[in-house]
């Protein structure tokens, strides 16, 4: 738990609807749903949610804080978009979800070692060191930081050898790799960005 | 028609369902002259084509024969069918109106006793029951059709099926010579009751509509259940025409909806409802009707019915709009898929047939309409100083029942009558 979580549990105590509304992205189209239920049913990956994006809705309002932001539900969004496409109200689900999950990983509640998240972080550290995604790198991390290591690695050695192939991947870029023309420069807007955000984040809270 | 017969103390009615026939015999029964405009061959309206009304579940047909001896016996009502109007000018007390009246191909010579219809070979589908049944190129839209006059398919001209047709016709009615005509009248005001029409099902693209044969929609479903319809009143699968005896209702199916209708169109919680009791009129205690719904919206005095069928045991209420349907590839079943919200249970529900309670929608579509009007976002017409005196009833004003759509009628009847007295005041 950090300060930040005791922090807006102080500030939003017994309405976690209101916390969500001001702190979530797209947020306040939470009190929109009518609980139809279309938006569960017509995720390809429904059965493995925990709970699926209209229960996460209805205890967001019935005020269960810990059990949605502790879920791994937001994490098996694959933003499909099939959701939004079909939702007869128009809320904008995906982003709802995608915002739940960046809010529960601020707050340092989103679950440690749930897969999508540590890929997640895993393709930022990797797409923001040089400004390109470093294929490679990153599937050997996949492999072995989130996968079962060297068994993951030869499930996909077909994969691999294919993308190899099709020059979608180069075994140079094990030593370095390719890289945006100005690093520093990206870095910066990065830091900026970040800036932006934490004084946005700073002035809800 | 002569312009003459109508005056600035004329009502028009536009469309002759039941709020139309209604609106037009309030005010005609008042003393008023009006003129019915039908676009169809026939009045009646949607109500002709529905087995059994809620909330009584009487039969429509006989609510529609009162209306039809009332329309014989009133001299002040004249009923022109096969008529549109195309253009509105003018404003309250003197409006001029362009009617497209289109040929029948047969007079009033006609005794509507079909010698035409067994002359002709082609066949068509049938309107009247939603392409479910084929019928001839020479027909009488149905068993009450009112006027009961056959008409010729514009299809069949030039072909020796229209001179078959006139050669059986004992009576000389038909006239194949007869040509569409413009018409213009004066009238003082018009009651628009042009009504509803089915949402395109086939634009719910995750129900399958058109790829399913056994996804149909509540109107389809109201022709079948008539001993009098396409199937002589048995609920049949259209894949293999075996009886359907495990019926899914889908509730809100293009309704309530930002990809479709906004609006909900509150009947169709009751149509679904009473299409239950269809069930087990038909299949005493050997059948299954499921309902898949958001909330049912049974609208006040009408909750006693919903409490009625809610404790029949072979009806279960599932919370749960179907996200998708699929279709079993042996059976031909659709199979429904979704989540409900008692628990969150996951379920894929194969069904013998779905009924889609489908939405309603304004037959007239606003960027069509011939008169500059207000609407509202669905696009049903709001009352307006604007609308001048033109004024909607029934389902031209919105999603209604049949009982509100005659109060509707009633209060439209009024206005009219109103605008009429006050041209006839200051021209004595
Ligand atoms: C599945 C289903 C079941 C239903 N069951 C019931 C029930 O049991 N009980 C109940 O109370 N209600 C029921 N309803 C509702 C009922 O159908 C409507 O309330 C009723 O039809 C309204 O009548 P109307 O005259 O306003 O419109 P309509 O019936 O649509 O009549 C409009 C008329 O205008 C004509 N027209 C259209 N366009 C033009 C034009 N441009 N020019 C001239 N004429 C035109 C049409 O041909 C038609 O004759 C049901 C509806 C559905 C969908
Ligand atoms: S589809 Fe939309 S309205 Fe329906 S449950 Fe999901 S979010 Fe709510
Ligand atoms: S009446 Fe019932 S089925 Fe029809 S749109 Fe409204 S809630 Fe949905």
């Amino acid at each position: 738990m950090t300060d930040y979580n005791q922090q807006m549990i102080e500030k939003y105590r017994e309405n976690f609807l209101k916390e969500v509304e001001h702190n979530v992205e797209e947020g306040e189209w939470v009190k929109m749903c009518m609980q139809c239920g279309v938006c569960s049913g017509s995720c390809p990956f429904g059965p493995y949610w925990e709970h699926p994006p209209q229960e996460l809705f209805m205890m967001i309002r019935a005020g269960k804080r810990d059990e949605v932001l502790k879920s791994d539900s937001m994490w098996m969004c694959t933003s499909c978009y099939n959701c939004i496409a079909r939702c007869p109200r128009g809320l904008p689900i995906t982003h709802i979800i995608h915002g739940l999950a960046t809010y529960a990983k601020r707050l340092g509640l989103a679950p440690k070692e749930q897969p999508t998240a540590k890929f997640a972080q895993l393709f930022w550290d990797n797409l923001t060191k040089t400004g390109r995604v470093n294929e490679l790198k990153l599937g050997l991390a996949l492999y072995f930081k989130v996968g079962e290591g060297l068994k993951t690695a030869l499930e996909n050695k077909d994969l691999g050898l294919a993308m190899l192939k099709a020059k979608r991947m180069n075994p140079f870029e094990l030593v370095g790799g390719h890289k945006c023309k100005d690093i520093k420069g990206l870095h910066a807007i990065l830091a900026k960005a970040e800036e932006i955000e934490e004084r946005k984040i700073g002035m809800k809270a | 028609m002569p312009e003459a017969i109508a005056t600035n103390q004329t009502i028009l009615v536009v469309g002759g369902g039941i709020s139309g026939m209604s609106a037009a015999l309030e005010a005609a029964e008042c003393g008023k002259q009006v003129i019915l405009v039908e676009k169809n061959p026939s009045v009646g309206g949607r109500v002709a084509q529905l087995y059994k009304y809620f909330p009584k579940l009487c039969h429509p047909k006989c609510g529609l024969e009162i209306n039809l001896r009332r329309t014989k016996a009133n001299k002040n009502l004249r009923l022109m069918t096969l008529t549109e109007v195309t253009a509105v000018e003018g404003e309250p007390g003197n409006y001029t109106v362009t009617l497209k009246k289109h040929p029948r191909y047969v007079n009033e010579n006609c005794t509507a006793c079909g010698a035409c219809a067994r002359a002709v070979e082609a066949e068509f589908d049938d309107e009247y029951n939603f392409g479910l049944g084929k019928r001839k190129g020479a027909y009488l839209p149905h068993n009450l059709a009112y006027p009961q006059r056959y008409v010729i398919d514009p299809r069949i001209l030039g072909t020796p099926d229209a001179e078959k047709a006139k050669a059986a016709c004992k009576y000389d009615a038909i006239d194949l010579d007869m040509q569409p005509e413009e018409i213009k009248l004066t009238v003082g005001a018009i009651i628009w009751a042009t009504g509803w029409k089915p949402y395109d099902a086939n634009k719910i693209q995750p129900y399958g509509y058109d790829r399913y044969p056994n996804v149909i929609t509540s109107v389809e479903f109201e022709r079948m259940a008539d001993p009098f319809g396409p199937t002589g009143g048995r609920i049949l699968r259209p894949s293999d025409g075996k009886e359907a005896k495990d019926v899914a209702f889908i509730q809100c199916a293009g309704s309530r909806d930002r990809n479709h209708l906004k609006h909900c169109s509150r009947i169709c919680c009751m149509a679904t409802l009473k299409q239950t009791t269809y069930l087990r009129e038909k299949y005493g205690d050997d059948y299954k009707a499921s309902i898949y719904y958001i909330d049912i919206r049974a609208i006040d005095r009408i909750d006693d019915f919903h409490r009625r069928v809610k404790e029949d045991p072979n009806t279960r209420f599932i919370k749960s709009k179907v996200a998708s349907i699929t279709e079993d590839k042996e059976t031909r079943n659709p199979i429904l898929h979704g989540v409900d919200i008692e628990g969150y249970h996951r379920y894929s529900n194969p069904h013998d047939l779905v009924v889609l309670a489908i939405g309603m929608e304004p037959s007239v579509p606003a960027d069509a309409f011939p008169a500059k009007v207000r609407f509202n976002e669905e696009g049903f017409i709001v009352p307006d100083e604007a609308n001048g005196a033109i004024f909607a009833a029934g389902c031209s004003e919105d999603a209604l029942d049949v009982n509100r759509a005659v109060q509707s009628a009633t209060a439209s009847a009024l206005h009219a009558i109103q605008v009429i007295n006050r041209v006839a005041g200051t021209e004595g």
